[in-house]
């Protein structure tokens, strides 16, 4: 198990080798098994999230499928209607909770932070190890849940009372198992801050920090401030459910719009934690395919900390049509305006650094253009939405849907994949196949945005979002989207083929195939047990190239 | 092996790392019952008549009680620290037994006066609490609610200090290294304060 693997690494037994070659292959399955599920070693624990990540990333994308496939069509197609509000519920919640929440920090955060800042693992190698573990133990009582209720649960992913209380399908054990999840987060969350504040590298200053480091460490934040307020709200929400104690029902006095509340003080800083990392890995890899140093260094940084400040006060703008005050409202409104003002900065600084660059046209490169391009239509949508009068109109139709996966999918999930590109062979030693590499990002930028346009088109003129029927008028763009899954779907096969078939038949990568300038980069790839075999040396800022 | 490694990665500060991670362990128990606390003082801001009432028959002696009893806990944990760090391994022994003895005694008084107001038809799930006034069955619902995690709070703590006296006993905790100490101790620490919370607004403040 881990005990002889380190042993192994450090008696200097054994050449120094990647952090994946253990002897526990040789030993049998199950021993190799166990060398890697109780592994405390930070790479371990992110290739660890990378498989089950992903792994529910494709039950999401199967049920997404299901989703479009029954809409190709007004009424039945495929599935009735109960078990069409149940897919899309569960596409919410695994692709949510289970997907683009931990991916991010979970993959790269893990196997980046500790050696972009010069460390040998994380502050707790052991909480780190706890916290996939409870990710595995939630994931499975949300599995779980759908066999234990009447029904799969139904209620979509925000879980609104009063129907969350109401239905047959047993929502307490969903909700104790994101329960179970949020302290995977909270235990992610503050393992992340204090590595950034206890074990830099001598002369890793803060003002030397990679860029994803600072998207990183902002986003660790607001895992911290943030998961309690869901884990409260889903307690109150079981027992509601077993004691009936009244607080979210009317009738005894209690509020139902206290549950919107309390649900996106989390969820809408949450909706950061999707996309910030995304944003940190951009600014990885624009300076390095444009070759010169990256526009604004500073201004990134600190935006990145902004938004977590800010975006933690926008939660009303979930609610204009709940029913608050005017102020509420126009307070909400001005905060969402104002979190446009550090993303835009990000768009900005992104772009000028463009500019005059010696630019490289590799896939990471390419999905982190595509990035920018779907992040700034997700956040000028965002921004129709913020405002007061227009979301009466859109309010609830497919706009808002379309939005959503503009940031979330079209940045969050890009920048995930172009994160996977730019990273596969410091990872796995090996580089992918460029060219289908590139087929594959055609495919997913065609495919996304003939999937997702069409919701924002149909949404302004009154498509509802979740309707299992809609008017004959919008079939047209319901075809048009539901072909574009189709497309989307081709691309993520032919990247995930590519990726998968390089990890072991690809060509040797080397230390440094990109001419990247962050000090992950000084290390061997795959990088050895402990991250470095000497002490790395940081004497400049991470995109100072010489 | 693996924990001399694991102790390189904390080079040089282990000590103040762990602490830095337990800080922040209990902001995020903070932050949870942050939000028990805004529920309440909405609710309250809603009917204070039906707080008010609801306020004034709870049992205000036991809890009185029970806040000097967790205080002289905090106190007591607070003694095993400074006991440790002279290298008093029998103070402290004897300063985590009363410490655990006194939160024991909390749980013990709790109960008495959870079992009071349930003798009185008021708990949840009881058909008697939706008759009483606007605003009523709200307090009763969110008293059983928090101090109920609270107590939960309280048997984890104990079962921390628990093991904190068994890792003294056989010297894992000693005068060389006592950080597992300090930090559980920070943990009864929250305990108390998040206590003298729940004691003002439900006893206090009507």
């Amino acid at each position: 198990m881990s005990d002889e693997y380190y042993r192994e690494e450090v008696s200097g037994a054994a050449p120094v080798t990647g952090f994946y070659d253990s002897s526990g292959r040789r030993a049998g399955f199950t021993p190799w098994l166990l060398s890697w599920i109780f592994s405390l070693d930070h790479k371990r624990i992110a290739i660890l999230y990378l498989v089950s990540t992903l792994s529910f990333f494709a039950v999401g994308v199967s049920l997404g499928f299901l989703i479009r496939l029954e809409l190709i069509a007004p009424g039945a197609t495929i599935v009735d209607a109960r078990t069409y509000n149940a897919f899309f519920t569960l596409h919410g919640v695994i692709m949510i909770f289970l997907f683009i929440i931990p991916v991010t920090t979970g993959v790269f955060g893990n196997f980046l932070l500790p050696i972009q800042i010069g460390a040998k693992d994380m502050a707790f190698p052991r909480l780190n190890l706890l916290s996939w573990w409870f990710y595995i133990i939630g994931a499975a009582l949300v599995l779980l849940s759908l066999f234990t209720g009447d029904g799969l649960p139904d209620t979509g992913w925000t879980f609104y009372v009063p129907y969350s209380l109401k239905t047959a399908a047993d929502i307490s054990l969903t909700a104790f198992a994101l329960f179970i999840l949020g302290f995977s987060s909270i235990l992610t969350g503050i393992n992340f801050v204090t590595t950034v504040h206890k074990l830099r590298a001598p002369g890793m200053r803060w003002h030397r920090l990679p860029l994803f480091v600072w998207s990183i460490y902002s986003t660790a934040w607001i895992l911290v401030i943030a998961t309690p307020v869901l884990g409260m709200t889903l307690l109150l929400v079981i027992a509601e459910r077993t004691l009936g104690l009244g607080i979210f029902d009317p009738v005894r006095g209690g509020d139902p719009i206290l549950y919107q509340h309390l649900f996106w003080i989390y969820s809408h800083p949450a909706v950061y934690v999707m996309i910030l990392p995304g944003m940190g890995i951009v600014a990885e890899i624009i300076p390095v395919f444009t070759r010169r140093v990256i526009f604004g260094y500073r201004a990134i940084a600190y935006s990145s900390v902004m938004i977590a400040v800010v975006g933690s006060m926008v939660w009303g703008h979930h609610m204009f049509v709940s029913g608050f005050s005017k102020t509420a409202a126009f307070v909400f409104s001005l905060f969402t305006f104002l979190v446009a003002i550090p993303s835009a900065i990000k768009v900005f600084n992104w772009i000028s650094s463009l500019y005059r660059g010696s630019i490289v046209l590799e896939a990471p490169f390419l999905l982190a253009l595509v990035f920018i391009f779907q992040f700034t239509v997700g956040g000028l949508t965002g921004l129709i939405l913020g405002t007061l009068s227009v979301d009466v109109h859109l309010h609830d139709t497919t706009f808002v849907v379309g939005h959503f996966h503009y940031m979330k999918f079209g940045g969050g999930g890009f920048a995930f994949f172009a994160g996977l590109h730019y990273w596969f062979p410091k990872i796995f030693g090996r580089m992918y196949i460029k060219r289908y590499a590139n087929i594959a990002v055609a495919f997913l930028f065609v495919g996304f945005n003939t999937l997702y346009f069409p919701m924002l088109v149909m949404g302004y003129k009154g498509m509802p979002r979740r309707y299992f029927d809609y008017l004959p008028e919008f079939q047209l763009y319901h075809v048009v989207s539901t072909v574009g899954s189709w497309i989307l779907i081709t691309g993520l096969i032919i990247m995930f083929v590519n990726l998968i078939y390089s990890i072991r038949r690809g060509e040797k990568a080397g230390a440094n195939p990109w001419g990247g300038a962050t000090i992950e980069w000084q290390t061997t790839s795959p990088p050895p047990v402990l991250n470095f075999v000497d002490p790395p040396v940081v004497d400049r800022g991470p995109y100072d190239y010489r | 092996m693996r924990d001399t490694i694991l102790e390189d990665t904390e080079a040089g500060n282990g000590d103040t790392t762990s602490k830095f991670g337990m800080w922040l362990f209990l902001f995020t128990e903070l932050f949870l019952f942050v939000v028990l606390f805004f529920v309440f003082l909405s609710y309250r801001a809603s009917y204070p008549e039906g707080f008010h009432h609801a306020s004034i028959r709870l049992n205000g002696v036991i809890a009185t009680a029970n806040t000097f009893i967790l205080l002289t806990s905090s106190f007591a944990v607070a003694i095993s620290i400074v006991a440790i760090r002279k290298g008093h391994k029998r103070v402290t022994i004897w300063a985590l037994i009363v410490t655990i003895a006194l939160g024991v005694l909390f749980l013990v008084m709790k109960g008495f006066e959870w079992r009071e107001k349930i003798e009185h038809g008021i708990y949840p799930t009881a058909k008697g609490l939706s008759g009483l006034g606007e605003g009523e069955n709200l307090f009763y619902g969110l008293y059983y609610l928090m101090t109920g995690l609270h107590a939960l709070h309280v048997i984890g703590g104990i079962v921390l200090l628990f093991v904190m006296l068994c890792f003294v006993g056989n010297g894992r905790v000693s005068r060389g290294s006592y950080g597992a100490l300090e930090n559980s101790a920070l943990y009864w620490h929250l305990v108390d304060i998040i206590w003298i919370y729940l004691f003002s607004f439900f006893y206090l403040v009507s």
